[in-house]
């Protein structure tokens, strides 16, 4: 029975890709997707329109189309940009500012770290680990009690430094590299107002809050796992043996990660840059907690627009068109790595 | 799994040998090789491992202002049965009505399910004390949010910031995920201007949430947004979908849903083509359907990559905050509010061991969800290949 097929069905059959859809499949694949595509442009469509309208234009009920429904009007971006000119620059440079180091910080910590976790065997025994927070919390009370915050912390470092090889040698328990990278992968589950209060406490008596430092920091403690989690799905698929001749002929592990592996890697490192740059850029709850004025990033200052003035649409148009047209950017014009770098991510989970 | 890899020139599969030390300095190089991974190590523990044993500590006590400062009462758990049965219970878990005779019947079936799963597990020849307890714990706790939520949604009752926050993210994964997948099969077809709509529909996942907030606010506008024709035809234009609840959050995950099915689309069809080509054409001269092809060669092969998506969205879409602050202020009342918005607001009440709280039940949902999601379904799926 599976042979009787005809002929010239079975040549038809091979002929054509399996990707290639019959007509009307296309047809109705077309119309999926443009309306698919509608849907999405549509909102920044609406968004575009406004910000050239004068009020009147938006009060009035909609009008769709510029010189046909309604005379567009620059004073929204005339507004923005020339009235409000410091207003509107601090946020987008405390944005460019934070956005670019955190991720630039992210991507340096979490390559070196993924990058150790594939080629160098950890084995950090448990008594050090417990040794290390024991010592961390007891420098955090005697600070609090009586001791002056260096001493403490000298003390600390001097005591961890004297038991480590004792309370190494004592436990036989040990971790190894997939523990760690477990670990670290898995403070992605950790919602970030659950750290947020005692971090806010920490920088305030830093005297950091409302800095672009204090932001700096944590965006880049809470991207550092994606940063590891990609990279390290990224050096897996780099061969050895370069390395492997490298460190025979004596090039130190540093050497051999900048000169050899980075350059190699650079698609990946590019993805995970690009991918880590947008999630900062975006940020909101952090920043929420963390700034007041001084180190207001965009996605703040926009949402602080209602408050103040009331549902102004154009101005807001205006706004939210400076905040995305950056990222627009970027996903047009690295669509394929972004791709492949989430693909890669998820595949290996 | 291994297939898409090595489709991607991937090198050899199976584990990644370390690079032995070089035999000159060995010591040096050993100390090297530990600040590779240090100082990730140590930013970690100092601005995530210690914050979270400050906030245990923060949420069982209570914030007070005395004369020349502040200081911290400590309370126990009061913080957490306020949220259960105290004061903030409507607020947390809504109000509970008494079961309707529909809903009984859902959740008798769904409780029938659950006891047959535990007394399933106890029936295997050796059961392991570990699988044993871990689905009690999963019978009794999703047994409970469901006998929860259903009276939240009887009539006389409504769901506070807990059970918002799981419609939202049930809801939210389901459509993205079939979205997606039918965008990304109907994309990774030969059609011309493929590039187009893989761009296009890659753009919302870019855009900051608050800018998307105000688009929808814009156009949800129904007396001036841009389908406001529309609702003056239906006689809608001064009613506010802002004035009923299930208006208002079905405004909040549609702009969910908007901005994350491009990462479902993104990865499921990148995933689609990496299916082996050979497959479908085996497929295709067995004379199976194209619906057959999708479902009995593609699907399967997509699953663990699908099973990943879902968790990764299932830990990220708890976190939802921006899209109700900004597009509902999480109104009318507190009926758009998620878990995090309602810490935000407890926190700037100054009730900040309320706000922990509410944090630590959100980190204890997510890791229900995110441990029973993987030793349930995302092991399986992702060793069908």
């Amino acid at each position: 029975m599976q042979n009787a097929l005809p002929l010239r069905q079975l040549r038809f059959a091979r002929r054509t890709s399996p990707h290639a859809p019959s007509w009307p499949g296309a047809v109705l694949s077309y119309l999926v997707l443009g309306f698919w595509a509608v849907v999405v442009l549509f909102p920044l469509f609406w968004i575009f329109v406004t910000s050239f309208k004068l009020p009147i234009a938006v009060n009035d009920g909609p009008f769709y189309l510029p010189f046909i429904d309604f005379p567009p009007s620059g004073h929204a971006w005339r507004y923005i940009f020339v009235d409000l000119r410091n207003d509107t620059l601090r946020p987008f440079i405390n944005t460019v500012i934070v956005a670019i180091s955190s991720s630039v910080l992210a991507l340096a910590l979490g390559t070196a770290a993924a990058y150790g976790l594939l080629r160098f065997p950890y084995r950090p025994r448990l008594g050090v680990i417990l040794l290390f927070l024991a010592l961390a919390v007891l420098t955090v009370v005697a600070t609090r009690l009586f001791v002056p915050w260096q001493a403490g912390v000298a003390a600390a470092v001097v005591l961890f430094l004297l038991l480590r090889q004792y309370a190494g040698a004592r436990s036989h328990r040990a971790f190894g590299n997939d523990d760690i990278a477990f670990w670290m992968i898995s403070q992605r589950i950790l919602p970030p107002v659950a750290i947020v209060i005692p971090i806010y406490v920490m920088f305030q008596r830093l005297h950091l809050l409302d800095t672009q430092l204090a932001l700096i920091i944590t965006y880049t403690t809470v991207n550092l796992p994606i940063v590891v989690w990609l990279m390290r799905d990224y050096f897996r698929q780099i061969s050895i043996e370069l390395e492997e001749s490298a460190a025979i002929d004596g090039a130190s592990p540093f050497r051999i990660f900048l000169s050899i592996v980075l350059p190699l890697s650079t698609p990946g490192l590019v993805a995970t840059f690009l991918l880590v740059l947008v999630f900062s850029w975006n940020e909101y709850l952090l920043a929420l907690f963390l700034t007041s004025a001084n180190a207001q990033t965009l996605p703040l200052s926009i949402a602080a627009q209602n408050a103040t003035r009331g549902p102004q649409w154009w101005y807001m148009s205006v706004l939210i068109l400076i905040m995305i047209t950056p990222v627009i950017a970027v996903a047009i014009a690295l669509e394929r790595y972004i791709a492949r770098g989430l693909l890669v991510g998820a595949i290996k989970g | 799994m291994l297939k898409v890899r090595e489709r991607n020139g991937a090198g050899p599969a199976g584990p990644v040998p370390f690079l032995r030390l070089s035999p000159a300095g060995a010591w040096v190089e050993h100390q090297t090789r530990a600040l590779f991974l240090l100082p990730a190590v140590l930013m970690l523990v100092f601005l995530s491992i210690f914050p979270l044993f400050v906030s245990l500590y923060l949420s069982l006590t209570r914030f007070q202002f005395v004369p020349g400062g502040f200081q911290l009462v400590f309370v126990g758990l009061n913080n957490y049965r306020k949220l259960i049965a105290g004061i903030e219970r409507v607020h947390f878990l809504g109000a509970l009505a008494g079961l309707a005779p529909a809903f009984w019947l859902v959740f008798a079936l769904v409780a029938t399910g659950l006891l047959v799963f535990v007394i399933r597990a106890l029936q295997t020849p050796s059961p392991s004390i570990r699988a044993v307890v871990g689905r009690i714990v999963f019978a009794l706790v999703s047994g409970t949010l469901l006998w929860m939520l259903l009276r939240t949604l009887t009539p006389g009752g409504r769901p506070g910031s807990l059970f918002t926050t799981l419609i939202y993210v049930t809801v939210g994964i389901a459509v993205q995920y079939w979205l997606g997948l039918m965008l990304a099969y109907l994309a990774s077809q030969d059609l011309a201007g493929r590039r187009f709509f893989r761009v296009v529909f890659l753009l919302p996942m870019m855009i900051t949430p608050v800018g998307i907030a105000y688009t929808f606010r814009i156009l949800f506008d129904l007396g001036k947004g841009p389908f406001a024709p529309i609702w003056r035809a239906l006689g809608l234009a001064e009613v506010s979908w802002v004035n009923y609840p299930w208006g208002a959050r079905a405004a909040v995950m549609i702009g969910d849903i908007w901005q994350w099915t491009p990462f479902m689309f993104i990865v499921l069809m990148a995933a689609l083509e990496s299916v082996p080509t050979e497959l479908l054409e085996a497929a295709m001269v067995d004379g199976a359907s194209r619906w057959q092809m999708f479902w009995k060669v593609s699907w399967p092969q997509i699953l663990p990559v699908t099973s990943t998506v879902i968790l990764i969205r299932l830990i990220e879409a708890f976190k939802i905050i921006d899209l109700p602050n900004v597009l509902t202020n999480g109104g009318p009342g507190t009926a758009t509010e998620s878990l995090t918005l309602h810490a935000f607001i407890s926190w700037r009440t100054l009730d900040i061991g309320g706000s922990a709280a509410v944090a630590y039940f959100l980190l204890f949902i997510v890791t229900f969800s995110a441990t029973s999601y993987i030793s349930l379904v995302h092991r399986r799926l992702a060793e069908t290949v």
